[in-house]
């Protein structure tokens, strides 16, 4: 089993771990990539049910139509919230999470380049989140103004303004510390041998994900900044009775909201280009093909911002510019689709529960693509602006994208970071169930979106009724899912099987060469990489 | 402890990024406005800026007594400002290169003295660059006292070079409450009433 220099030196380690003795200093203190993995998935797993819990508010009075439970304000500070806490809160940090864990495990490094930084930049976070979700209990409630901030109608609330800015800038400077340090421990700290183009692709995408980090999280702050300059401290950035311009803010907000959507789904890109080929047992198909492709959706990012607004009044080159430029991010977008698929062809598949999230992510993702396709219409778009198809869209692209390859990895990666096994047969009830509830919740939302019902409203017209029925049940029955992986994670932490070094048959990759549950210190000593360890080590270039 | 290489690289990964950090925070908040207006202005054809035309321009405009445009007038009041305000006139007739004249009305429905500021907009956006106004009272704040009423006078020329197809174009404003100007009035009178 010691079959390489590392190995054996963990062993070494394998009777006193090194762990810190105290509850604080092991996690308050820590510097350890797992360790700080860890809090990350957990906050975000926690930010993730608080999140949930606000969407079946906005179902439960979505169910009919008339208002029942909550009054209008209120509904208005859950879809703002909703949408904040499970973009900044649960997914984002769920990919640092998982970054945190996985890379230097992937690249064979001891741990991130700068831990002390990354510690910092994880414990930012709570409070960030506590003094957005606080804005809840202060007297006139908490943002409303939806997640995109656009002024006027943001800076109409109180207290909670200025709040919701600085939880925005703190998210921020977590993000983009937790970027920097993602960036300089690739560039630095890979063991001889693992060459750029030989990185596992999860860590491809999280390296492109982090230079979109530190370029466009800067911006919001910059936009958040003019909004709170302008609530307070009266200029007139966007303030149209000082000569400002409310649609130069949404300009800048979407210049940072573009990109800002592909840090949310390039890692899943990552982590699906991790799972197909470990059960399809055959190497990725088209490896620098993904890592390209992934590139130019990055390099595109940026100059498709204004498809989110295409209503605005803007010149018509300007429309047919974003329309097609838009459209053009569907043929890198298409490689990685075909070329997963091209990865199962003639493969000998198996579906253990890993494996059919990442193919029902492959299916729903392109849903949502397909959806997004629509959308880059801009005569189309007119129609279904501000509607529940763009909700259906993006939920589609976010749910059953970004969460459907969180909760995938979780499952690919849990027996490493436990040493136990997960049941499968739970693990594929929990695949199952939320694959009827998800697509319960969301695909009736299309037929509601075409049919002309507008988003953040609390109240409908009566036609739309059944099919909003169908969706809230949906929603209720996604709300189980959540306590279904706690019972189903704490099971295996308690009596799954034990997980041998290598659960996956056909897994490659510097990870699966360290024992599991993975030792405190992994790669105390670079990996000497010899023939066939590396998933991609074959690649030339 | 001493630094080691693989610290100064880390550094230097630091500083760069750090760098780019700070370069986009710029790029947000100091780059993109003017080159939105420098967009809007030079790519697009809309005027951003809301100033006097140039005069030894409009004294050149010759005059195009074989054209009539149609100039329409639209009056809007944002919501936070309790006024009433509507052009005199729907639209009128003109011929490109003549000055003319219309007049808006506006009273304060508010119990207190307000400031407001009238913000322009042209409709086609592309006859933008054509409309010149040469005086008008959206270039300066307006301060209505309580029930106060006034005629508005806004000067305008259309270009001869108005691109042919366009035959009517609409000039509206909207009122807003320009609260800043409107606080410190109100400071102002407050110390002012004590002595008289």
């Amino acid at each position: 089993m010691a079959n390489t220099a590392a190995h054996a030196d963990d062993h070494a380690h394998d009777d006193h771990d090194h762990k810190p003795e105290g509850f604080l200093d092991r996690w308050l203190f820590t510097t350890n990539h797992k360790d700080i993995g860890t809090l990350y998935l957990i906050f975000a797993f926690t930010m993730a049910c608080i999140g949930a819990a606000m969407s079946v508010v906005i179902r439960a009075e979505l169910a009919a139509p008339g208002l029942q439970h909550v009054q209008p304000y209120f509904f208005n500070q859950m879809t703002t919230l909703h949408a904040l806490v499970m973009i900044f809160g649960a997914v984002m940090p769920a990919f640092v999470g998982l970054a945190n864990w996985m890379i230097p495990l992937q690249i064979g490094a001891p741990d991130m380049a700068l831990p002390r930084m990354n510690n910092w930049s994880f414990w930012i976070m709570p409070f960030a989140f506590l003094m957005l979700l606080g804005t809840l209990f202060m007297p006139g409630g908490g943002p409303a103004g939806g997640w995109t901030m656009y002024p006027p109608l943001a800076l109409q609330g109180g207290a909670s303004v200025a709040f919701m800015v600085f939880a925005v800038h703190m998210m921020g400077i977590s993000s983009i510390m937790g970027a920097i340090n993602i960036i300089a421990t690739i560039l630095n700290l890979r063991a001889p041998g693992v060459d750029l183009l030989k990185m596992p692709l999860f860590t491809w995408t999280w390296l492109i994900t982090a230079f979109l980090l530190i370029a466009v999280m800067p911006v919001l702050a910059g936009a958040v900044t003019m909004l709170l300059t302008d609530k307070f401290f009266g200029t007139s950035f966007f303030n149209a009775a000082g000569g400002g311009d409310p649609v130069m803010f949404q300009h800048i907000f979407w210049f940072f909201g573009h990109p800002e959507v592909y840090i949310m789904i390039l890692p899943a890109f990552g982590i699906v280009s991790e799972i197909i080929p470990t059960f399809s047992r055959k190497p990725l198909f088209g490896y620098q093909a993904m890592v390209y492709a992934v590139a130019s959706i990055a390099f595109l990012s940026f100059i498709v911002w204004a498809h989110h607004m295409f209503t605005v009044g803007m010149p018509l080159g300007g429309e047919l510019f974003f329309m097609y430029s838009t459209m053009l991010i569907a043929i890198p977008t298409g490689v990685k689709v075909f070329n997963w698929v091209s990865t199962m062809w003639k493969g000998s598949m198996t579906f253990e529960t890993p494996m059919l999230w990442a193919i029902g992510f492959v299916i729903l993702f392109t849903i949502g693509g397909f959806s997004g396709l629509m959308l880059a219409i801009v005569p189309a778009d007119f129609q279904y602006h501000d509607t529940y198809f763009v909700v259906a869209h993006f939920h589609y692209v976010l749910v059953t994208g970004a969460i459907f390859s969180i909760i995938a990895a979780i499952y690919y990666w849990w027996p490493k970071w436990t040493g136990r096994m997960v049941n499968e047969t739970w693990g594929k009830f929990h695949f199952w169930w939320t694959m009827v509830f998800v697509n319960l919740t969301f695909f009736p939302q299309h037929f509601l979106g075409l049919a002309g019902m507008p988003r953040r409203i609390p109240d409908y017209n009566v036609a739309f009724a059944d099919w909003n029925l169908v969706s809230s049940i949906g929603a209720f029955g996604m709300f189980l899912t959540p306590f279904m992986m706690i019972a189903i994670f704490a099971m295996s932490k308690k009596s799954g099987a034990i997980a041998p070094q290598r659960p996956w048959e056909g897994a490659h990759g510097l990870e699966w060469e360290v024992p599991s549950p993975a030792p405190h210190h992994t790669f105390t000593t670079p990996p000497v990489i010899k023939p066939g360890m590396l998933a991609h080590g074959d690649v030339s270039h | 402890m001493s630094i080691t290489p693989d610290q100064n690289k880390n550094r230097r990964v630091v500083k760069i990024a750090v760098i780019v950090c700070v370069a986009s925070f710029l790029f947000g908040f100091r780059v993109m406005p003017p080159i939105y207006r420098i967009a809007c202005e030079h790519i697009f054809g809309i005027k951003y800026e809301n100033k006097v035309a140039d005069g030894a321009k409009v004294a050149a405009f010759k005059e195009d007594d074989a054209r009539l445009v149609e100039v329409q007038f639209v009056g809007n009041v944002n919501s936070a400002l309790k006024w009433k305000f509507a052009p005199e006139l729907f639209s009128v007739k003109v011929h490109p290169g003549v000055l003319t004249e219309a007049w808006f009305d506006a009273s304060n429905l508010a119990p207190d003295a307000i400031v407001g500021n009238a913000v322009p907009s042209i409709a086609p956006n592309r006859a933008s660059l054509y409309f010149n106004k040469t005086e008008c009272f959206c270039f300066t704040e307006q301060m209505l006292k309580a029930g106060e009423s006034r005629r508005m006078p806004v000067r305008f020329v259309v270009d001869p070079k108005l691109p042919a197809d366009i035959k009517q174009l609409t000039l509206s404003y909207t009122f807003y409450n320009n609260e800043l100007a409107t606080k410190r009035l109100a400071a102002q009178e407050a110390s002012t009433q004590p002595k008289s």
